[in-house]
């Protein structure tokens, strides 16, 4: 059996990023296995602009970003499979994948990077009433239908969620001539960034319904219509306020899920606020030498934070395989008042870096609140914010000087004064 | 007078523009970012166009494309019926020109993959 110094799953915007950093930082041997047939991951349909802002400083389309990185790979002469699809990982880091060319196949690694990406949450998860009629999509996979295999996809359009994907959706298929009546959103403010309200919602008159749901599905063969209603405060739909659309097409842009299957193997602890696995300020789970990084991790909305992300996991990985850096107790994260969750959810007072970058989403839509960090029981950090959203990702950096010793606990919270 | 959303920050301010005696007046605005992105989008609101058009003789038959830089948002209809009508052979790399100018606009239509000869 072939044994490698690290192993990265997935060859999409985080494992790329992350085998980069980790060839840099010194590791000669690593493997990046991709289940599809190309590099690039999600990025490769989404074909609209706004990536590479804050890492490349200019406005870039997916596949534009992706071939930057891609290229990165290539001049580092990292060795890639593709179509090659893994199917269980262990404690003891021995990788199993399938692949046409290669059959079944067992690779051991030194250390492993976890970067299978997320998902989209299925019709399934929703409970819609009503029959199954074609033409009810998840936004992601209508826009591979249209974009990379050059699909209309359909003609007269029902939009449920305003999650970006959702967003991104409305334009392109009103681009390509399809009426895209309305988009529907459960909560009472969009899940997705302001930018993409304006320039896909508003530039197109398309109206954006907060506070309401599909509570019907019409149509037998292909779906022919729609009923949304209003839902109340407790996300129930209000009787009489139903209300019928003609269409063929309704897609689902209700939230992304990361793709976690593989690592359940390694028993580690899985925060249940983000469907992924714990990690310390080295982006390292339970299991050592097993780092996460990008939308398996936690669910992004810029990509550029999944790069960097992705290439602080390649260099603590790098240090792993090459010198076995020396760990210690650590400390956990604590995200309360409004803040959900917080990725790292530990760190390591002793070893940190000297900036540690800790990222999280607050739960509702705050106006006029700030972002506290207090470091055992002591407030050390107040960040007056106009304005936060559930849709946005915050961060703070931790600054290993400011933290009291010996380090006790570490709290983020939002507060009103 | 036109209400506008301001996309400058995640903050999203309410933004009305007013216009008078040929200048235009901006209110609701918290920041300056909030006046230059209103009067921008009064007087001459632009977009980048992203789609596709079609390649043979590739590994996929749609190749991605956008113009170079933003275009006047009326021109957009006009951008995709001409986006509609191209189809190309493959190979076509990142920054290919695929339409040297757009509806008119004098920005060029590039490809934003690359596509190999199947």
């Amino acid at each position: 059996m072939k044994i490698h110094d690290l192993i990265v799953i997935g060859g999409g915007p985080a494992g790329l990023a992350a085998a980069v950093s980790a060839r840099r930082a010194g590791v000669q041997d690593i493997l990046i296995l991709e289940r599809d047939h190309v590099l690039g991951g999600i990025l490769n349909q989404c074909i609209h602009n706004g990536f590479g802002l804050h890492t490349f400083k200019e406005e870039l389309t997916g596949p534009e970003y992706a071939a930057r990185f891609i290229a990165q790979v290539k001049e580092e002469n990292i060795p890639y499979r593709l179509g090659a699809t893994v199917i269980s990982i262990s404690k003891e880091k021995l990788v199993t994948y399938v692949s046409r060319e290669e059959g079944l196949v067992q690779v051991q690694a030194k250390a492993l990077i976890l970067a299978m990406g997320c998902r989209e949450r299925p019709r399934g998860a929703l409970n819609i009433p009503g029959s199954r009629p074609a033409g009810i999509f998840s936004a992601g996979t209508a826009q591979r239908l249209m974009n990379i295999e050059g699909y209309q996809v359909g003609k007269e359009v029902v939009i449920l969620g305003s999650g970006d994907i959702g967003l991104i959706m409305a334009r392109r298929m009103t681009l390509e001539g399809a009426k895209v009546k309305v988009v529907a959103e459960l909560m009472p403010y969009s899940g997705g960034l302001k930018r993409n309200i304006v320039q896909c919602l508003d530039d197109f008159g398309i109206p954006l319904k907060l506070s309401h749901t599909v509570v019907e599905i019409h149509g037998k063969e292909r779906l022919t219509g729609v009923t949304l209603a209003r839902v109340d405060e407790n996300r129930r739909p209000i009787a009489g306020t139903e209300e019928y659309y003609a269409c063929d097409t309704l897609l689902l842009s209700v939230g992304l899920l990361p793709e976690n299957e593989l690592t359940r193997a390694l028993d580690v602890t899985m925060s249940r606020v983000t469907n992924g696995p714990e990690v310390d300020d080295r982006l390292q789970t339970d299991c050592e030498g097993v780092f996460a990084c990008g939308n398996v991790l936690h669910v992004h909305d810029l990509v550029d934070y999944v790069s960097e992300e992705a290439a602080l996991a390649g260099k603590n990985a790098a240090a792993y395989v090459l010198s076995q850096p020396a760990a210690g107790r650590t400390v956990d994260i604590t995200a309360d008042n409004g803040v959900r969750y917080t990725v790292p959810q530990k760190l390591d007072p002793e070893h940190m870096a000297d900036a540690v970058t800790v990222r999280f989403r607050v739960a509702d839509v705050y106006r006029d609140r700030y972002i506290c960090v207090y470091c055992n029981g002591e407030r050390i950090r107040r960040i007056k914010k106009r304005v936060l959203a559930p849709g946005e990702m915050e961060q703070v950096i931790l600054k290993k000087s400011e933290l009291k010793e010996p380090l006790q606990s570490i709290r983020i919270c939002t507060e009103v004064e | 007078m036109r209400e506008l959303t301001c996309i400058g920050c995640p903050l999203g301010c309410s933004l009305r523009v007013f216009e008078e005696d040929g200048n235009l007046r901006v209110e609701g605005n918290t920041c300056p970012r909030g006046e230059t992105y209103a009067k921008n989008e009064v007087l001459c609101p632009k977009r980048t166009v992203t789609s596709t058009v079609a390649i043979r003789g590739g590994a996929v038959s749609r190749l991605s494309v956008r113009t170079q830089t933003d275009i006047p948002k009326d021109k957009i209809a006009a951008c995709m019926e001409e986006i509609k009508r191209v189809c190309v052979h493959a190979p076509a790399a990142i920054g290919d020109v695929i339409l040297p100018d757009v509806a008119g606009t004098g920005v060029a239509l590039i490809a934003t993959k690359n596509v190999p000869k199947a």
